[in-house]
């Protein structure tokens, strides 16, 4: 006679499995490396350097799906010194990629604010792409409990 | 036709830097998620915003699966002369919308 814990038990590993087989062990690894290959595609052989740019986004986000990101970069935006590009990536989704925005000496500022959605907590990475071909970075640490995509068990 | 919102002042003075809003009605679908049935939700998102003033493009965005539905974006441009704005959002299954503010510089 199976007894009612015996069985929660072996219904909790049934189910418990498939979801856990979509998962390879080492996902971290896989995230932070296409993270870093997003990153390279970007950015070439050029070297990054931190600061310029400022990303203000919550420290503890409670819902994943609709997270308000703010990315602005130190520069006068001239004809001659402005940023070319804002790129916006995470480390913990499916993909890096959330936004890339070309801007000119006539956007008056370099500000952009949109609304990702972020999977799982970890980094936040923006880089600006200068005029000049200088990239600055800024990477801000989250926290997610209700994460975007969860239902897909990738994270 | 999904419903868009762009947000310009109506007047700016010469060389005024002015927020620009926009926000577009899109399920912005990742191509992530399953329905209850295991089968994989095709992705349908809007991949591009493009901004021009007068003809002159000011600012151009690529968008990817992780923007949030309804995707919102802030930027600024310098208000340099009177006329339109025209915003264009493109994305995947032929998604096509334009949208005109005008502004009056003084």
């Amino acid at each position: 006679m199976i007894s009612r814990r015996h069985f929660l038990l072996l219904t909790g590993v049934a189910i418990a499995t498939p979801v856990k087989a979509q998962l390879p062990p080492n996902i971290a690894e896989i995230r932070k490396a296409a993270l870093q290959e997003a990153i390279k595609k970007v950015i070439g052989d050029a070297q990054v350097r931190q600061g310029k740019v400022k990303v203000d986004i919550p420290p503890l986000i409670d819902n994943g799906n609709a997270v308000p990101v703010t990315v602005e970069v130190e520069s006068p935006m001239t004809q001659a010194d402005h940023v070319k590009a804002i790129h916006l990536f995470t480390e913990r989704n499916p993909q890096p990629y959330v936004f890339t925005a070309h801007l000119g000496p006539r956007a008056g500022k370099a500000r952009v604010a949109t609304r990702a959605r972020i999977a799982d907590s970890g980094d936040v990475v923006a880089i600006a792409q200068m005029s000049d071909g200088s990239f600055w970075s800024e990477s801000v640490k989250v926290i997610v409990t209700l994460s975007a995509c969860l239902e897909e068990g990738l994270i | 036709m999904a419903r868009v919102v762009v947000n310009v002042p109506a007047e700016a003075k010469k060389g005024e830097v002015i927020e620009i809003r926009t926000l577009a009605g899109h399920p912005m679908e990742t191509g992530f998620r399953r329905t209850q049935l295991g089968e994989l939700v095709p992705r349908d998102i809007i991949r591009s915003l493009v901004c021009s003033y007068n003809g002159v493009e000011v600012f151009r965005a690529e968008l990817h699966p992780a923007m949030a539905a309804n995707p919102l974006l802030t930027f600024t441009t310098v208000a340099t002369e009177s006329g339109t704005l025209e915003f264009r959002w493109s994305g995947d299954n032929g998604f096509s919308v334009t949208e005109k503010a005008s502004i009056k510089v003084v």
